[in-house]
């Protein structure tokens, strides 16, 4: 028992529920466990989606035939009505719990005044529980919370009970027992067998009571807790409890008696339904006997949709308090937890940390595995983990221990570095904290905070990065390793707590205290985001209430001040906010009163597993809908074979659960629906050819349940890339098909992926071409940049209103008007891939650049229905966001999908002036539902130091990050304006910012071009810029490329921009293993940067550059044969062929080392790049060598013209 | 003394304005819905599942930003009467607004229907500062130009 996974957490929780279930029937042991698991999940699950649709049904004998069915193919059907039963009932009944979850979705979809008559019912109920036991003490506070474990027990119980039309029952019952009603609901389900019941978990799960039970309870009441509370407490509840434990057992005991009555009306209408209830219990059951699944799928599943059950009981408590807060759900509102709890529900909550958080599967599994290890034991200790969120009935301190060591694991030395300085932070006298705000209150302390702020900064010898840099003097700017963020200036604690500045970075880490200091500096202020990185580690806190600032609702961070143990201030709005009873335990020590130990205050970057109080409905499957182009030219580019080779390789790899549904359509003048449904013999392809009104065939069968129809999906994909080998149709019309997509897609949200080979030509939304060839060399005017008509904008807001993203993949040879069709990816917070003259064999790197993306798309994470919000410290305010979204209200973005690979940036401005204050933060709350089903919140929050003097203003300079935000600034300006506006606009941030520093410096030397150190790249990085194909003049570029690359600009995170904007070039020929690096055990080369001219290039050499999305190694003519044979595979130079894609595998020192440092720089980013060999002398190196920057071409400036090109618009 | 045709067009100006005037205040009482919509945490845009309330506010939004189009062309409606009624200091006085509209309506983003506002990019807080601004300004202008009108109207009635 003394795991404590969080999944495993879950799933007890889960069984405390469905054991209710079980009991009634009592004849589970016989099911096969495994099976039926799946059944059960989806069968739950899909009746949120299904009520979206068929919400007509709401009847009384809707329920019973959800019960009498047993079947899984009926069960979607029978459940939907009967949830739908449920959510009717529990807005009568304050027993909603288990069915809770879904019924308050109902609710939020289907009426607000269901919804309202829900709360108002819990908070009748739940007052009385509080009336009971007061709430005032710890013990006190932990006991009710014991009770609930049970509620979602006596939810589903109430759920069919209701169901049955028995409803006026339950209320009773609660009245007579009101002290005790919540355990009373419990109980109700369990009565019947619960020797039985218990002993069939025994035998099956191979739980022993005994061992773990309570020291000083008899193990009947053992029994009797687990199967009422959930079967599990253990947990992390305070230690303090132990003594109301009896208490709870005391109820637990009580219901039984009563509810044979109850259970025998029940048993009597209820007996035809047991078949499917009985299900549900086994597969829980089932989970929990093999704690080493714990992180399998079903597993996980489980685990969540436990966790939602667990969370919900709470909700209506929550609701209570504060009625408004439930229209807020959509956005990452949320109940105000910390009003939640001063009301209310004390109740410990669990957490466990889980790293890598979200899917083991994928990244984190590694990091995660830590976690499942001591799962091995029996479940019961898994189980009581998750329980704990809603159930910490456990009082033994000594057990517990274990738990919290392994629930942590990898993250204890972390922590264990940084919590000491925080303790001592708490205290408001202690100058360490006091440096995050200054209150007015302790003038003293307020002085001090000051004053060590200004040390900070000024105490430090001159930074480096002040130091003045003649930029017309140095010639080797660029630095030999990569450029690092710069480290905001702040104290040691706050750098280590401090977001890292691979999700979280921003272009002044020191921020200026004026706008007018800002506008002096001109440099832009802005922040880079990249908030839904695949992370190797990561914290997940399953709380029942997530503590938010209730005025601003910010989230708890590590730079929010205890101003003492009850109470802590907001450091965003200053708002001071109580320590919810539930927060001032700590799980990782297992102590009591230290709030400022919690992980949410030890990390910047947390993961919050949400209640449904984050959800406006059912969290929503995972849902796919592939739209392929099969017209004449997107048969003989052959994509099609690459991608359902793909797709049926990683079919397994969606990230999904066992609710994934897929579909496809294919288009060319008419759209192809394909009925997929389980049960036909093969795939059945329907055609609608009236694209004017598009309609769907079959409504139901299109969108099918991945694992339900996998034979048939599987043989679709075999057949679709022969189905269209003769076609003749040239025409295309992918308006029609992308409505068409919408309609299928629009109940549920999901991502759709459009295939697309060329301009569409037919139906809405077609365009014509407006590229003139002539014109793409001009230096005059770029024009069409924006999009020809607003219809893909149009369509792209609607799927964003219905949670749908559309992906875009544009496979052409031709111009396809990429600025119109961008559209629709780019306002439904959708991804935007491009593959110029793509053909599978007549440009085989493409294909395979295809073959590889393609891999990284299925099979990365995802994020459905997930918003955005960025808020920062009062004083500042965004304006502008850039990046793939809908931007809803003005600090709120809509994203109906989230990938680990975009990136956001938002430009700030200082509205109010900062002198009250030291610090800034920032916050960005991603609220999201995972591939599993589960709704999370992930929070990075940064903070930085205000400064009010210019030079410290430009100590602080992020150049890299400062040149991602104007790019995204100039991609914005040459749509809305026009191109040469955007070039000048960058010429003069260079201008302007380097002309403001050099009238700061004091020796003025003004012959000289100076720049502060910090800011040395600039001029370098804007050339780059100008020259980069997005803003490039008088090279020719096709109209598609340079859209896509302002596409790619908008939407890349940071590190991935960087390098598409300043390539890296290395010399490859010489690698030794100085410097090396180790990873995975094998040795990777570094060598040093070069700078990107081509006098770094000589012909003895070979050198390899860095494009973000494309490696070129150019070899020179006279480079050493060695090279070329042990690295290349060929004798000389001569024999190496004109276009090679690939290292061989060669078994030489110098090729390990070439191909061990190729792959390390292929791992670091998500899109395969493509690898070209380019000879010196071969027709391919133009496009090698116009990434060198730094030269002159016959349209631009090399880097030293530039510069003085600059120095003379200074000095003018 | 005479009713002339000039004093007409002031009339009917001077009933215009009061027109724009009300259109101009729902205009500024519009974006400053959108633009504090988020101050207030409890109270936000819902789009996924508006509630009556919000449905009544975001059409009251959309009202108000669908007016555009209507007072543009009130404006050019008496434009014109004056220029009929050749009072050309009122149409000199006028025509800056005028050229003004114009521009507006010619820069808008790519849109299918008539209307000047573009959801993706309305919540960009450097838009809904301009557009805030442009409405005080012009509701100062119509303000301004009220009284003109009514002034002009007298001296025509009354000489």
């Amino acid at each position: 028992m003394q795991v404590l996974s969080g999944y495993g957490l879950h799933h007890q929780n889960y069984i405390a529920s469905s054991g209710h279930y079980s009991q009634g029937p009592g004849k589970m042991t016989s099911l096969p466990l495994d099976t039926q698991c799946g059944d059960y999940y989806s069968a739950l699950y899909t009746v949120p989606t299904q009520n979206v649709t068929v919400n007509t049904v709401n009847q009384q004998p809707g329920a019973q035939q959800m019960y009498s069915r047993g079947p899984p193919a009926s069960h979607i059907v029978g459940s939907t009505l009967g949830s739908f039963q449920g959510a009717a009932s529990s807005a009568s009944h304050l027993h909603t719990s288990a069915s809770q979850p879904y019924s308050s979705f109902v609710n939020h979809y289907n009426s607000p005044a269901m919804y309202s008559a829900n709360s108002s019912v819990a908070s009748q109920g739940f007052p009385s529980t509080c009336g009971h036991y007061a709430v005032s003490t710890v013990s006190n506070a932990a006991y009710p919370s014991v009770s609930y474990p049970s509620l979602p027990a006596g939810d589903t119980y109430g759920q069919m009970f209701t169901s049955q039309s028995a409803p006026t029952i339950r209320p009773v019952k609660d009245n007579s027992f009101s002290g005790q009603n919540t355990a009373i609901s419990h109980p109700l389900p369990l009565p019947h067998p619960p020797s039985q019941q218990h002993q069939q978990q025994q035998s099956l799960s191979g739980y022993n009571t005994l061992t773990w039970s309570a020291p000083g309870l008899p193990s009947t009441q053992d029994n009797l807790i687990r199967n009422h509370t959930g079967s599990l407490a253990v947990a992390n509840n305070n230690p303090t409890i132990t003594d109301s434990l009896s208490c709870p057992v005391m109820q637990n005991v009580q219901p039984p008696k009563s509810s044979p009555v109850v259970s025998t009306v029940l048993s009597g209408s209820s007996s035809t339904r047991t078949p499917p209830t009985a299900n549900h219990p086994v597969e829980p059951v089932t989970s929990v006997t093999q704690p080493s699944e714990l992180l399998q799928q079903k597993g996980m599943q489980y685990g969540e949709y436990v966790n939602n059950q667990a969370s919900s009981a709470p909700t209506p408590l929550s609701s209570t308090s504060d009625d408004e807060e439930e229209e807020e759900e959509d956005e990452e509102a949320g109940v105000d937890s910390s009003s939640t709890t001063s009301s209310a529900s004390p109740m410990p909550n669990s957490y466990d940390a889980l790293e890598g958080g979200s899917y083991p599967d994928m990244l984190s599994s590694s990091a995660s595995s830590p976690a499942p290890d001591p799962a091995p034991e029996p479940d019961p200790a898994s189980a009581p983990a998750p329980v704990s969120a809603a159930a910490p009935v456990i009082p033994q301190p000594s057990k517990m221990a274990k738990p919290f060591g392994y629930g942590y694991p990898t993250l204890q030395p972390g922590y264990q570095n940084t919590t000491a300085p925080l303790t001592s932070g708490v205290q408001p006298s202690n100058p360490v904290y006091s440096g995050f705000q200054q209150y007015p209150q302790y003038p003293g302390v307020n002085q001090l905070s000051s004053s060590l702020g200004g040390l900070s900064l000024q105490s430090s010898p001159q930074p480096e990065s002040l130091r003045p840099v003649n930029l017309t003097q140095e010639r080797n700017i660029l630095p030999m390793t990569p450029v690092w963020a710069p480290v905001p200036n702040l104290n040691a604690d706050l750098k280590k707590l401090n977001c890292s500045p691979d999700s979280f970075r921003c272009t002044l880490t020191n921020i200026p205290q004026t706008q007018a200091l800002l506008n002096k500096a001109k440099l832009p202020l802005g922040l880079l985001l990249h908030p839904f990185r695949d992370l190797t580690q990561l914290p997940v806190i399953t709380s029942n209430t997530i503590v938010r600032c209730r005025s601003c609702r910010t989230y708890i961070n590590p730079f929010v001040s205890f101003i003492d143990q009850r109470r802590w201030k907001c450091n965003l709005c200053y708002r001071v906010n109580d320590v919810p009873e539930e927060f001032m335990y700590n799980p990782l020590t297992r102590s009591y009163g230290e709030p400022h130990k919690r992980p949410e205050v030890q990390n910047s970057t947390v993961e919050f597993i949400a209640s449904s109080d984050y959800m406006l409905r059912p969290p929503q499957p995972a849902v796919y809908l592939f739209v392929l182009d099969v017209s004449h030219n997107a048969v003989e580019a052959g994509y099609l074979t690459i991608l359902c080779q793909s797709l049926l390789e990683n079919l397994d790899k969606l990230p999904g659960d066992s609710r994934t549904r897929i579909g496809f359509m294919t288009f060319d003048s008419t759209i192809h629906f394909y009925n997929l449904q389980e049960g036909l013999s093969q795939p059945q392809m329907l055609i609608v050819s009236d694209i004017d009104d598009v309609f769907l065939p079959t409504p139901d069968s299109l969108l099918v349940n991945l694992y339900e129809s996998k034979e048939l999906i599987k043989d679709l994909l075999n057949a679709l890339p022969n189905m269209f080998t003769n076609t003749r149709e040239t025409h295309s019309a992918l308006g029609p098909a992308l409505q068409a997509a919408f309609k299928l897609m629009s109940p549920t949200g999901g991502r759709v992926s459009v295939f697309q080979t060329q301009l569409p030509s037919l139906g809405a939304g077609l365009l014509q071409s407006r590229e003139d060839p002539n014109q793409r060399s001009s230096t005059k005017v770029v024009q069409h940049l924006g999009p020809a008509t607003d219809f893909y904008k149009k369509l792209a807001l609607d799927c964003s209103g219905q949670q749908t993203a559309v992906d875009l993949f544009l496979l052409s040879s031709q111009y396809s008007d990429l600025a119109s069709l961008a559209c629709m990816s780019k306002y439904s917070a959708g991804c935007i891939y491009y593959y110029p003259s793509f053909h599978y064999t007549h440009n085989p790197s493409q294909a395979e650049k295809l073959q590889k993306d393609l891999k990284r798309y299925l099979t990365r994470k995802i994020g459905f229905e997930a918003v955005m919000r960025i808020r920062c410290t009062k004083g500042l305010s965004m304006h502008t966001f850039h990046g793939n979204f809908f931007v809803r209200s003005t600090d709120l973005l809509s994203l109906a999908n989230i990938n680990p690979d975009a990136g956001f940036a938002v430009q700030l401005s200082i509205e109010e002036s900062l002198t009250d204050t030291s610090l800034v933060c920032f916050q960005t709350a991603l609220l999201y539902t995972s591939s599993k089903g589960e709704r999370r919140i992930r929070v990075h929050t940064l903070c930085l130091p205000v400064v009010s003097s210019l030079a410290d203003v430009y100590a602080g300079v992020d150049v890299q990050a400062a040149i991602c935000l104007l790019a995204n600034m100039a991609v914005d300006r040459s749509i809305s304006s026009s191109l040469s506006d955007a070039r000048d606009a960058l010429v003069n941030a260079v201008v302007d910012s380097l002309s403001a520093y050099g009238s700061t410096l004091s020796n003025l030397q003004h012959s000289a071009l100076m720049a502060p150190s910090s800011l040395k790249l600039f001029p370098l990085y804007v050339l780059a810029l100008l020259k980069q194909k997005a803003f490039r003049t008088g090279t020719s570029t096709r109209l598609d490329d340079r859209v896509y690359a302002m596409c790619q600009i908008k939407s890349q995170p940071l590190v991935h921009l960087m390098r598409m904007i300043h390539p890296n070039l290395y010399r490859i020929d010489r690698l030794t293993d100085e410097g090396a690096i180790h990873v995975n055990d094998r040795v990777v080369p570094q060598p040093p940067l070069q700078k990107l001219s081509a006098e770094k290039l000589t012909r003895e050499g070979a050198f390899l550059m860095d494009c973000g999305s494309v490696f070129y190694i150019w070899v020179g003519k006279g480079c050493d044969n060695n090279f070329i044979e042990d690295v290349l595979g060929y004798p000389n130079f001569a024999s190496v062929p004109q276009k090679m894609t690939h290292l061989p595998e060669l078994d030489t020192l110098s090729s390990e080392r070439a191909r061990s440092f190729i792959t390390w720089l292929r791992d670091s980013r998500p899109l395969s790049p493509i690898l070209h060999i380019v000879k010196d002398e071969s027709p391919a190196k133009a496009e090698f060598f116009q990434h060198l920057i730094e030269d002159r071409t016959e349209a631009a400036f090399s880097y030293y013209e530039f510069l003085l090109h600059v120095q003379q618009q200074i000095c003018k | 003394m005479a009713f002339t045709f000039a004093a007409f067009c002031y009339m009917l100006a001077l009933l215009l304005t009061a027109a724009l005037i009300f259109f101009a205040i729902w205009h500024i009482i519009a974006f400053d819905e959108l633009k504090t919509d988020y101050k207030n945490p409890i109270d936000q845009c819902n789009t996924l599942n508006p509630t009556v309330e919000k449905v009544k506010k975001i059409k009251r939004v959309k009202i108000a930003l669908k007016l555009v189009l209507p007072e543009y062309l009130i404006h050019a409606f008496f434009c014109v009467m004056f220029l009929c009624a050749a009072e050309w200091l009122t149409l000199g006085l006028n025509m800056p607004l005028l050229a003004y509209h114009i521009w507006r309506y010619m820069s808008r983003p790519v849109m299918s229907g008539p209307g000047l506002y573009d959801p993706t990019t309305i919540m960009n807080a450097d838009i809904l500062a301009y557009c805030q601004k442009e409405g005080w300004c012009k509701l100062a202008f119509y303000l301004l130009a009220f009284f003109y009108y009514l002034y002009g109207m007298i001296y025509l009635v009354s000489s």
